[in-house]
């Protein structure tokens, strides 16, 4: 079953695969420098005190992200079982 | 941070056109990358240049050039501004890209993370696509190794079809290959490898895939341990404001002993620059000028001020090596937009502990106009290091009436209570300009969070210290000293039989005395505008002037003369609230109309913090009249 979310929805610990990257030209772009790209892995790693922005791992760099420009990211979500068993 | 590129003594250059070909022979050498390389560090080792290395994004803002020597020959290496990518969609990267396109460099050394290289590699890419030639210098390897990353760079280098050398800044590892191979670097050729189908970011990863192997995740985990603690939902803000208390501490008890020590050292100097002066038979007001006016001055900005920076600075960049200030920046985020701000304001405010100039230099990391300006115009509100010494004199004077580690640990409390104050009034300001001339959405926000490195702590203090110690010397033989001459002249020329300086300070007072200060000085305020440190030796010498001499030796005697002149608890409050909330110095305003390109908000840089310090006083003032 694939279950397709955008990336502010993604709780801490879980894992997603980039399907696509929405928003304005500028922060595609941003996106895409970071490696954001469709295919990307990523992970969900910690949330700020407040709540927001939402630190994630890309890439193996960790890179915060507000969540109204996650939102932006669609990511198709990988489920608990791929997670660890597989490379 | 707090040190100015100036008083580093790197050569700065404004666009890459200043860059030009001296003679055939030498080398240019671009050096490009990802910010938090490790570039600023190889750059010092290579050139030998003192520079002072930072964790943050956008770090390095500005070209700097250094020579080294190598063989004989001569290999000049351009710094160039950390970037994400040669997408010109900030200041920064249009810079590096201009320079990296443009026929000046013989060679584009780019600088990777061995611990991050797949988001590396897009730069990379990139670069290989523009440049003449590129030489790859992966970094960190001995960080990569205890992470448990393996990375074979021969295949590396068959891959991308550079030069790939694996090094280590921070421990000269690799430094001599990456020197044979800048010395090779006219005969490179970039023979632009076709990297097949996809994005720079499908090929970096396919590349990665094959040359980078991964053993544990030990490293990492610590690092998530770490993180949950220093941005937990319950420990983030205690402990962000624990550690901003315990280095105030540090500072306070730390800076005593030195600052006494310096204190009589002046005093005996004065005492023999006293004797000296009646020795030869100079005429009184010679006496008068040189050691009341310039050595008071002078003796005042080093002994005072000079300690709390030496000790301030170490510490916080021991934090910053460490990789704590993005975590900062990550916690109060959410603060900053609710301001309708970006969160990497938080760097530049504490960019703004050691100079606001720099702070305002610092907020180009910041890539939305409108909120960059904010950022500008609010950077004041954090007490530079030429204002909070000052500050802690007067709490330790005025409101810490317990000696010893009680008092030391509440003047630290009051002290970062003052900050949090100045933190407080960044964030109602900001939101007051996005409400009104700023107007706007917040732009989006990306912040790389570093993993957290051992701070070669050793390195770190001396390097801070010499560095802090020769700055405010330069600064008080540069400033201090010509304030005092200046200062000096007002308080002994006489027009109408009243000295120049009674003659305004008589007429600010009224004004002065609904602020809950004086005519004397909100006068020094004024006449400090080239630097902040010179407020209170100014009030000094005014006070002086006006009959009750005493010999300025230390704390308590600078209390007594203060409280002579009718300063009270309410008077030090309304001189510390001014002293956080009034107009930049002139180098910070310089550095504004410089960033802004534009007087309109210089002026406004100046007015509104004058204005809240204004309102504020008057209504501590008025709040205190009332309750008498």
């Amino acid at each position: 079953m694939i279950k397709y979310i955008h990336l502010n929805e993604l709780e801490t610990g879980q894992r997603a695969n980039v399907v696509s990257v929405g928003g304005e030209a500028a922060m595609r772009q941003r996106f895409e420098d970071l490696g954001i790209v469709r295919g990307t892995e990523i992970l969900c790693v910690m949330k700020s005190p407040l709540g927001d922005p939402v630190a994630y791992l890309i890439r193996g760099a960790l890179i915060a992200i507000r969540r109204e420009d996650s939102a932006n990211i669609l990511a198709e979500l990988c489920l608990e079982a791929q997670d660890g068993t597989h490379a | 941070m707090g040190l100015t590129h100036k008083s580093t003594g790197r050569v700065l250059r404004e666009s890459a056109e200043s860059v030009t070909r001296v003679s055939d022979d030498e080398i240019i050498i671009a050096l490009a990358g990802n910010p938090n390389v490790g570039k600023s560090t190889l750059f010092n080792e290579l050139t030998g240049m003192h520079q002072h290395t930072g964790n943050w994004s956008g770090k390095t803002v500005e070209y700097a050039e250094g020579v080294c020597r190598y063989r004989g020959e001569k290999i000049r290496i351009i710094d160039l501004p950390g970037t994400y990518s040669l997408n010109p969609h900030s200041a920064e990267e249009a810079v590096a890209r201009e320079f990296i396109c443009s026929p000046v460099p013989d060679c584009v050394a780019v600088i990777c993370d061995a611990t991050c290289l797949e988001r590396n590699l897009i730069l990379v890419l990139q670069t290989i696509k523009e440049a003449k030639a590129v030489i790859v210098c992966v970094n960190l390897m001995d960080e990569a190794r205890k992470k448990g990353i393996h990375i074979d760079t021969k295949r590396l280098s068959e891959s991308l079809g550079v030069p790939v050398v694996g090094m280590s800044a921070r421990s000269r590892c690799g430094i001599s290959e990456v020197l044979e191979l800048f010395l090779s670097s006219k005969k490179l050729n970039n023979c632009k490898k076709d990297f097949g189908d996809g994005n720079y970011a499908e090929i970096a990863e396919r590349i990665c895939r094959e040359c980078v192997t991964r053993e544990s995740q030990k490293r990492e985990q610590r690092d998530r341990r770490i993180d949950r603690i220093l941005t937990g939902k319950l420990t983030g803000f205690p402990i962000m404001f624990f550690l901003l208390a315990l280095i105030f501490w540090i500072t306070i008890v730390g800076a005593n002993y030195p600052s006494e020590l310096l204190s009589s050292f002046f005093f005996y100097i004065q005492e023999l620059l006293l004797r000296f002066t009646v020795y030869i038979g100079a005429p009184e007001w010679l006496t008068s000028l040189l050691v009341l006016g310039i050595w008071r001055t002078l003796a005042w900005v080093v002994a005072v001020m000079l300690p709390p920076m030496a000790i301030f600075f170490p510490l916080f960049t021991l934090l910053e090596d460490l990789g704590y200030l993005p975590r900062v920046a990550f916690n109060l985020d959410r603060c900053f937009k609710r301001c309708d701000a970006c969160g990497k304001q938080a760097l530049t405010m504490c960019m703004g502990f050691g100079c606001n100039a720099a702070g305002v230099v610092g907020c180009r990391i910041i890539d939305s106009k409108r909120e960059r300006l904010i950022a500008m115009l609010t950077n004041v509100f954090v007490p530079c290091n030429g204002r909070f010494p000052t500050i802690i004199a007067l709490i330790s004077i005025f409101f810490v009436t317990v000696s010893g580690t009680a008092g030391s640990l509440l003047s630290a409390l009051i002290l970062s209570a003052v900050i949090i104050f100045g933190i407080l009034l960044t964030f109602i300001v900001s939101k007051l300009l996005s409400l009104t001339l700023l107007r706007g959405t917040p732009s989006s926000f990306t912040l790389e969070l570093p993993p957290y490195r051992a701070p070669q702590v050793g390195k770190v203090i001396l390097r801070s210290i010499l560095d802090r110690t020769l700055y405010v010397l330069g600064r008080a033989a540069a400033v201090a000293a010509p304030a005092g001459l200046i200062i000096w002249l007002f308080a002994n020329i006489e027009v109408g039989g009243i000295t120049l300086l009674r003659h305004c300070t008589d007429f600010l007072d009224p004004f002065a005395s609904l602020m809950g200060l004086d005519g004397v000085i909100l006068f020094a305020f004024i006449l400090a505008l080239p630097a902040n440190e010179i407020v209170i030796p100014i009030i000094l010498m005014a006070y002086s002037s006006s009959g009750a001499l005493i010999d300025y030796s230390g704390l308590s005697e600078l209390g007594e003369l203060l409280r002579a002149n009718g300063w009270n608890s309410l008077t030090a409050l309304c001189v510390i609230i001014f002293m956080l909330c009034h107009f930049p110095c002139s180098t910070t305003l310089m550095t504004i109309k410089k960033e802004s390109g534009s007087i309109g908000w210089t002026i406004l840089a100046a007015i509104l913090p004058t204005l809240v310090g204004i309102i504020l006083c008057m209504t501590v003032s008025a709040i205190a009249r009332i309750l008498g």
